[in-house]
């Protein structure tokens, strides 16, 4: 109701979806479930900025490669071997899925970036673009240009609210996404924070070169990067798999530009900037989507990309950084 | 003293602050016209922020930089010029430009300050004498009609650029690389990188020059080549030094004026004699217990 | 005294290590062939997706990573180019075959073994006794003034080149080279011309450049088809259009610099083709603009009736004068940006332009307002932009913004780059290999031949240009013309190495 009070006369034409704070209570459950994927993509982002400085334009599409990587497993898994349990068949895929996506990152890393450090600084960044059109390309040439459906799972609803003009709903899968998010997000800060590992890769973000004379392998380290991204990217990919129900080879762009909108919303470099990002990047999509126009939602995305890097490139918890002269 | 009775630059009351750290407190000196004047103190005593708020790349926080490009910064105009909000104006006493209201291009096109840097910054991948003719954009701009009349191939331009080129051959010459010309400046050794950014900001024509310490790296040969050549900048081209140095040698000989800082506020204000004998300079500027030590070094190019 | 430097190593002394980086090379690409190239996922007639299984897609993944780290690892102990560039012909032409075709034909795969194996032959053959010699990277390289006399010689053959295709192909032969390679091309370079202007001379990362070129050929569609405007005016104000949206792109970016100014760039260029393909009121959406009028020989319309061109001429009808009228249309449009943005380069505005590219600090203490200088550069390389988009919708004769994608800004932007940034002749010659060379994709028939009627090498087009990105990075990163000509001089013309060129903010 305040949403219309505000707003009221300028999204008229979406009133008889706006029923009230029962319908936008279920908008904001919808925004955090798809919040949460673009968050865990975002950390990719947003770690590899922090470490080599770089946009790995391909981040999007090794999330795309992820996601067949989880649908084909699954169909492996459900089809082949007959496991008919399915939060068994989740579990092992996610870990799956995780364990080849970041094969590939790691390929992707060794071939194509590596050789370019030191070199001139576009170069990485071209690169990147070249790795992830051929991402898309290769996947659309492996496994057709056609969406691919899943069955639904964990579809079971429960029912927040009852009785009033709108029911809030709350779907297991929306559960599953945000419960493993939570999961894996506190796992991956652990590493972060508190083990050899992830101070070698906080030395290496203030100062490669110290971090190097210091007896940290640097290479190692940013393929370890690469490696935590890409495994997250899985986690987003097979998750992005049970919301959505298919996937397609193009599927990688969008999503990879609105989690790098995230990342640098939420303050490029940082990690629990990603996330409060994402999920801001979530809620805004499905609010929009939901109050005014699903037609420019992703104008929206790229817009909101547009304003935070003219008016605050720092983000909500980046550190801002002063010229030198 | 110049500095004194013929002041072209006057820095009252200037602070800067980054986030909760207090870069210059309350700095106020004057500069004289024709005068070599050195800016000296330890690391990090904020010299180099003085020049970038002169300059115009960063913006006080607090404090008025008046500077006369012609005639003198008398203060009963600066604050009349104050009053008024505007960045310039034809005073009686001169041509008064309030420079921290300006715009850092402006102040190198405008007012004639003109500078080099700390760690030099030249046009790497451009031949050397496309730096000195970058220098003198502004000029040339206006004679290819703001690009129109240049693109269409009417007008002065192709004069005045072969007039540029001229100017560009002088400065050339006078600091020793004319057979270079053609060469990447990325590509000469350091000294010459350094004489060359002086060469470059002259191209200018500056009526002050700010050097952000010109004799860094160089050897003992082309340090005194270098004191030759600001001597012969201020004798001859009437133009004023403002220099950070930390070789005493080269500030004990050539300049007229010295400012001392120190955690960002001025500790002494004089002649090079005065501030060679100033026992706070020794003391604080050189932070050793030792005297006779202190006494060597900042009495190091008597 | 100096060492010499160390003499590579035999293949016998590293043979271990080559066998040892051969496994794990098979490992990985093990591990990246399953599951998505060893499975295959196809929706049956009810939606549900079946299984097939590619264990020999699989199998010759890994044995084509296994022999590519071999036969790298024995190229990095010769170090010769010639190998490098035969083994990786081998290579290519092996996984094209093997890959592609999904069949193992005995006697490609033979002829690739014994290829990869006389190149590595050859390598030591030639290689020997050949020291390791560093590269030399900073020299400055005198250039002779033969880049002139070149010039005009391309342009000659290009100003030919219509004619003589007509000669050699006859009127329907001809079609095909003059349209898609020939105008296909020059839009191309007139893009990567435009485009360089904003990033190889000042320095500026513009990966929205396609939007300047919607908006050029969009302002055409509409003007012409609304107001009934020719060719001949639109195309002036489509530049002046495109120049306005560069500005006005150009001022919020102006203090963004690096990747951000290229995040900035590409986000305003996908919000154009979003709101052409959403704006269904002004562009019609994604069906696009229908009949927008045809070029004219300067209000001779080149039609069959009496008025038409032909018939003023005295010729007989053919569709082929269009298309060679739009030949040469293309052609001086993208001389004039070319002899454009050469004279701007010797004026005060071009020398701004490399200098914000090499340090826009030293850029402002001399004077120089940065502001102006990048939003001209952003206003002058829209403006190109603008030109070849209206030439775009008078060639095409509708436009949709399906042709206007991110895609379209990373094949300028890839033009641009493999050329050599600022580099005019660069950036001709990085079109016509790039342009060109899809185009040539669709002339391999015998291809078809080897794998059956079901391949089409276009298909993988975007495949191979994504690839071909990558390696072009590791290959050249400075691209085909990586050093810098000076704009003016004293005594001699001396090319600046790529090393010491700045690659500006973004």
């Amino acid at each position: 109701m305040i949403f219309d009070a505000l707003f009221g006369a300028r999204f008229l034409f979406k009133q008889e979806r706006a029923l009230g704070m029962e319908f936008f209570a279920q908008q904001m459950i919808n925004g955090i479930t798809l919040g949460s994927i673009y968050g865990l993509i975002a950390i990719g982002y947003t770690m590899v900025f922090g470490i080599i400085g770089m946009v790995n334009f391909a981040h999007g599409d090794v999330f795309m490669v992820s996601a067949f990587i989880a649908l084909l497993l699954f169909l492996a898994l459900t089809s082949v071997i007959g496991i008919t349990w399915l939060v068994l068949a989740f579990i092992i895929v996610l870990l799956l899925a995780m364990f080849f996506t970041s094969v590939w990152s790691w390929t992707i890393e060794r071939l194509a970036y590596r050789p370019l450090r030191g070199s001139f600084r576009l170069a990485p960044m071209i690169s990147a673009i070249g790795m992830s059109i051929f991402l898309a390309n290769f996947v659309q040439a492996v496994q057709g240009p056609r969406n691919k459906p899943i069955p639904p799972m964990f579809n079971e609803t429960i029912a927040v609210t009852s009785g009033g003009a709108f029911d809030v709903t709350l779907a297991w899968k929306q559960i599953v996404i945000i419960a493993v998010t939570i999961i894996l997000l506190t796992v991956f800060w652990y590493i972060v924070q508190k083990t050899p590992l992830g101070r070698a890769q906080r030395a290496c973000e203030q100062d490669r070169k110290m971090a190097a004379l210091l007896g940290i392998d640097v290479n190692r380290t940013i393929s370890i990067t690469f490696i935590m991204g890409a495994a997250l990217a899985a986690v987003a990919g097979t998750l992005y798999l049970i919301q959505f129900g298919n996937v397609n080879f193009a599927d990688g762009f969008i999503p990879g530009v609105k989690a790098f909108t995230a990342a640098v919303l939420g303050g490029i470099g940082s990690i629990p900037g990603a996330v409060i990002g994402g999920l801001l990047i979530g809620m805004i999509e499905v609010l929009w989507s939901a109050y005014v126009s699903s037609d420019y939602k992703n104008v929206a995305a790229f817009a909101i990309l547009i304003v935070v890097l003219i008016f605050m490139p720092q983000g909500l918890l980046g550190k801002p950084e002063i010229e030198k002269v | 003293m110049r500095w004194e009775s013929q002041p072209l630059l006057h820095v009252e009351h200037l602070t800067m602050r980054f986030g909760g750290i207090l870069a210059i407190d309350d700095l106020s000196f004057a500069a004289g016209r024709g005068d070599i004047t050195a800016l000296i103190g330890p690391n990090g005593a904020g010299k180099t922020t003085v020049f970038n708020c002169i300059t115009g790349f960063y913006k006080p926080t607090e404090g008025r930089i008046a500077f006369a490009r012609k005639g003198l910064a008398s203060s009963a105009d600066v604050a009349a010029l104050t009053t008024t909000g505007k960045r310039h104006a034809h005073m009686p006493s001169g041509d008064i430009y309030l420079l921290e209201r300006m715009p850092d291009f402006e102040i190198s096109a405008k007012a004639g300050v003109a500078r080099t840097f700390q760690n030099i910054r030249l046009f790497q991948g451009m031949t050397v004498l496309e730096n000195l003719i970058v220098a003198q954009h502004n000029p040339l701009m206006q004679a290819s009609g703001w690009t129109v009349l240049g693109l269409l191939g009417i007008g002065p331009y192709n004069k005045r650029e072969r007039e540029a080129v001229d100017k560009a051959k002088f400065w050339l010459d006078k600091i020793n690389l004319l057979d270079r010309a053609d060469d990447a400046a990325g590509e000469l050794p350091y000294g010459d990188q350094r004489r060359l950014e002086i060469a470059r900001a002259m191209c200018t024509d500056p009526v002050l020059l700010c050097l952000d310490e010109p004799a860094a790296g160089l050897n003992p040969r082309e340090s005194a080549d270098l004191n030759q050549l600001l001597r012969n900048l201020r004798d001859e081209h009437n133009t004023s030094v403002l220099l950070i140095e930390h070789d005493m040698s080269v500030v004990m000989q050539i300049s007229d004026h010295v400012v001392v800082l120190d955690y960002g506020t001025k500790i002494a204000d004089g002649t090079p004699e005065a501030i060679r004998n100033d026992p706070k300079v020794i003391a604080a500027y050189l932070g050793v217990a030792d005297e006779e030590e202190a006494q060597a070094i900042v009495g190091g190019g008597a | 005294m100096t060492a010499a430097p160390p003499r590579p190593q035999t293949l016998g002394e590293k043979l271990p290590q080559a066998l040892r980086e051969t496994i794990i090379a098979a490992l990985i690409a093990a591990g990246l062939a399953f599951p998505i190239i060893a499975l295959g996922a196809e929706p049956d007639i009810n939606n549900q997706l079946a299984l097939q299984t590619r264990w020999s897609w699989v199998f010759t993944t890994i044995l084509l990573a296994a022999g590519a780290r071999f036969l790298a690892f024995t190229l990095e102990t010769m170090r010769s180019r010639f190998v490098a560039a035969a083994g990786l012909l081998c290579a290519a032409f092996g996984l094209g075959t093997w890959y592609f075709a999904g069949v193992a034909d005995p006697l490609l795969i033979g002829g690739t073994i014994v290829a990869g194996a006389a190149a590595i032959a050859l390598g030591y053959f030639i290689d020997g006794d050949a020291d390791v010699a560093p590269k030399k990277r900073t020299t400055v390289s005198a250039q002779d003034d033969t880049s002139t006399a070149l010039a005009f010689i391309g342009i000659g053959v290009l100003v030919a080149f219509p004619l003589v295709m007509l000669f050699a192909f006859g009127e329907a032969g001809s079609l095909k080279w003059i349209n898609n390679y020939g105008v296909q091309i020059l839009i191309f370079v007139m893009l990567g011309w435009g485009l360089n202007i904003v990033i190889g001379l000042a320095g500026l990362l513009d990966l929205g450049y396609v939007a300047f070129y919607a908006v050029g050929a969009y302002t055409y569609a509409l003007l012409a088809t609304h107001f009934q405007l020719s060719f001949w005016i639109c195309l002036p104000l489509a530049g002046i259009m495109a120049a306005f949206w560069g500005v006005l792109l150009g001022f919020p970016v102006l203090r963004l610099r690096g990747d951000y100014l290229a995040i900035v760039t590409l986000a305003f260029g996908e919000i154009i083709h979003l709101v052409l393909l959403n704006w269904v009121e002004l562009t019609n959406g994604e069906a696009g603009i229908l009949s927008i009028p045809r070029i004219t020989f300067f209000g001779i319309p080149f039609t069959a009736e009496e008025n038409g061109f032909a018939a003023t001429f005295w010729l007989e009808f053919s569709p082929i004068h269009r298309t060679i009228f739009l030949f040469y249309l293309i052609l001086a449009l993208a001389l004039v940006t070319n002899f454009a943005t050469l004279r701007l380069r010797r004026l005060p505005i071009g020398r701004a332009w490399e200098a914000l590219r090499e340090d826009e600090i030293a850029c402002r203490s001399l004077g120089i307002n940065t502001t102006n200088t990048k939003l001209t550069a952003f206003a002058l390389g829209a403006m190109f932009g603008g030109f070849a988009g209206s030439f775009f919708a008078v060639r095409q004769g509708f436009v949709n913004p399906n042709s206007f994608t991110f895609m379209e800004s990373v094949w300028i932007l890839a033009i641009v780059v493999l050329g050599g940034m600022g580099s005019q002749i660069g950036v001709a010659l990085a079109a016509i290999v790039m342009v060109g060379g899809t185009e040539l994709l669709r002339e391999l028939d015998f291809l078809k031949q080897l794998f059956g009627p079901e391949f089409n090498p276009v298909q993988y087009r975007m495949l191979i240009f994504g690839l071909a990105m990558v390696l072009m990075m590791i290959w050249r990163p400075r691209g085909f013309i990586a050093t810098r000509t000076p704009s003016i001089f004293l005594k001699k013309r001396k090319a600046v190495a790529a090393d010491l060129v700045g690659e500006g903010h973004g």
